[in-house]
């Protein structure tokens, strides 16, 4: 099983979340995060005085799915979020080792 | 349904009689004001206490808007002890500071405690204007508009305790005695000083306050750091906004009642002259904050609102339409200037207080004796009540600050500072700021605030 993490724009949710829908993804979790890579923030501008935004919104696509399905994940999130402007963000894919149903105690494959 | 419509019809048929005839009788004579004027000249002036009051809720959602939400629980909490601490000094001894009924020089005092004795009840008691009762009101919320002037200027930094110390003692005395001098027929009344309904003695004295605290204070941690500025920006401008426009609405209340009657003329007068002044700030400081910070700051443009109802409040009902919205033009360009300037020299006013209500309290007041319409108002009288006003309330600010800064302490810690104030002084915060709600960055300096009200993000399974 893995895990595979994406940071989006927050704006791209609504298409990255319909283009899991397409693989059959019915499940995820998402969390509001902030972040910067190589682009580093943008320039703002309050009262007066400029000041660097380091930190920028992004939000964080967490998907489980099994190995076989992760090349396709891995592609539609990558497709899906990319809009060709630095900050796009990344996808991380981490194994699992352990999942559980919380509701019927199901564990391993049938739990995700 | 009809039927209960009727009786109201019947009634305001009544009153409309009521009101209609003695109007026409005293088309030639200046005689007594009849029961019906005095009745609506109080229900004016009762109504305007309330506007005044909202402008407490302007304050408040005004000030938390334009600082970080982990200082918001303070801030209200420094605005809901003013306007409660405001009527009940201002009842004990304010009023009677205030308003001793005699004298005309520099101190006077008409006993602890209100009451309205025989006449206070009756048309004999202000020309038919108001009742005792509604006077008292109507000045305690200028006195508690005064104080709360302070809280912005001095948040996110100072002690709570220290503040209610400060904000009890300039409210009780220093905001009445000095407004003896003019509305209570002291010395600078004498002198043809005019401030018709507190540029200089509501406004200007908050400002000197505000002033004095900020510099005693100093400026929040990571704001100026080396020779850079950096920018601390509010956590919520809807609430900004929101409260800018209550503090407009309160001021009908607080132009419009400085009439002291209801009288159709004057009121209906300084109401437009007022809004001529808030309209003309507001379009003054979008073009200056859009040509010197090549953006349009939303802040700035409700500071310019500000600014110019703060500028025509000393002469709403003495200046000409057009003079209005020059005093308005030039209130909204100065309170850019000045916000950027007090930043220049490194006072730290996190709401723009002292840019709005000291420096364009003193523009107003100047401009009385320029814009005037009223020959007896001059300019150097006008000079002379501001330097007078000026001395007193910042030295006597400057001197309560001090002594508490000597004995009490004046700031928090540092530690408690960057955790937020919420929690330091009051143990609790105002939004859940565990996932991330605004303005719970801190790093140093703080990281960009999302403009929403914290809610947390959940997503149902």
């Amino acid at each position: 099983m893995k895990k595979i993490e994406a940071i989006i724009k927050p704006f791209k949710l609504d298409e990255v979340k319909d283009a899991l829908g397409r693989l059959g993804i019915d499940g995820m979790t998402i969390t509001e995060v902030k972040g910067f890579g190589r682009q580093r923030g943008h320039t703002e501008l309050y009262r007066g005085a400029e000041y660097v935004v380091d930190f920028l919104p992004k939000v964080k696509v967490e998907v489980l799915v099994g190995d076989d399905m992760m090349e396709n994940v891995v592609n539609a999130l990558q497709e899906a979020a990319h809009t060709g402007r630095i900050g796009d963000g990344k996808v991380f894919v981490t194994t699992i080792e352990e999942a559980v149903r919380i509701r019927t105690n199901e564990r391993g494959a049938a739990a995700i | 349904m009809r039927n209960e419509r009727t009786p109201y019809r019947a009634g305001l048929a009544a009153l409309a009689a009521v009101l209609l005839i003695p109007s026409l009788a005293l088309a030639e004579e200046e005689a007594a004001v009849t029961v019906g004027q005095f009745t609506a000249n109080n229900v004016w002036m009762m109504l305007c206490a309330g506007l005044v009051f909202i402008m407490h809720l302007g304050f408040a959602t005004l000030e938390s808007g334009l600082t970080r939400a982990k200082n918001t629980t303070n801030i209200l909490f420094k605005n809901t002890f003013i306007v409660s601490i405001g009527i009940l000094t201002y009842a004990l001894v304010g009023f009677n500071l205030m308003y001793p009924g005699e004298g005309n020089g520099v101190f006077a005092f008409a006993g602890f405690g209100i009451a309205s004795g025989p006449e206070g009840m009756g048309i004999g008691y202000a020309d038919g204007g108001y009742t005792y009762w509604t006077d008292f009101l109507f000045q305690a919320m200028f006195a508690a508009t005064c104080a709360t002037i302070v809280s912005g200027a001095v948040a996110e930094r100072i002690k709570l305790s220290s503040f209610m110390v400060f904000a009890t003692l300039f409210v009780a005395f220093v905001y009445p005695i000095a407004g003896y001098w003019k509305w209570g027929g002291g010395f600078l009344d004498g002198w043809g000083f005019y401030d018709f309904a507190g540029s200089t003695l509501v406004h200007s004295v908050g400002g000197w306050g505000a002033l004095a605290g900020a510099l005693l204070l100093g400026p929040r941690l990571g704001k100026y750091v080396g020779s850079r500025m950096h920018p601390i920006p509010g956590s919520n401008m809807p609430l900004a906004t929101v409260g800018v426009f209550l503090l407009w609405l309160g001021w009908f209340g607080f132009n419009g009642g400085s009439v002291l009657s209801a009288d159709p003329a004057l009121t209906s007068f300084t109401l437009v002259t007022t809004c001529l002044a808030a309209a003309a700030g507001c379009v003054a400081s979008i073009a200056t904050s859009w040509i010197v910070t090549s953006k349009p700051d939303l802040s700035m443009s409700l500071n310019g609102i500000l600014a110019g109802l703060v500028g025509i409040t000393a002469g709403a009902d003495t200046v000409g339409v057009a003079s209005a919205v020059v005093i308005g033009l030039v209130a909204g360009t100065m309170v850019v200037g000045a916000v950027m300037f007090f930043d220049r020299i490194r006072i730290d006013d996190p709401v723009g207080a002292i840019s709005v209500h000291l420096v364009c309290g003193i523009w107003g007041t100047l401009a009385v004796g320029i814009f005037s319409t009223n020959p007896e108002h001059s300019f150097v009288t006008q000079l002379t009540g501001v330097a007078i006003y000026g001395a007193a309330a910042f030295t006597s600010a400057m001197l309560i600050f001090s002594v508490i800064k000597a004995t009490m302490g004046l700031r928090v810690d540092p530690e408690e500072e960057m955790e937020g104030l919420d929690l330091g002084e009051h143990g609790a915060h105002a939004y859940d700021l565990a996932l991330g709600g605004a303005g719970s960055g801190t790093t140093m300096p703080p990281s960009h605030a999302p403009m929403r009200v914290g809610a947390p993000v959940t997503v149902q399974g």
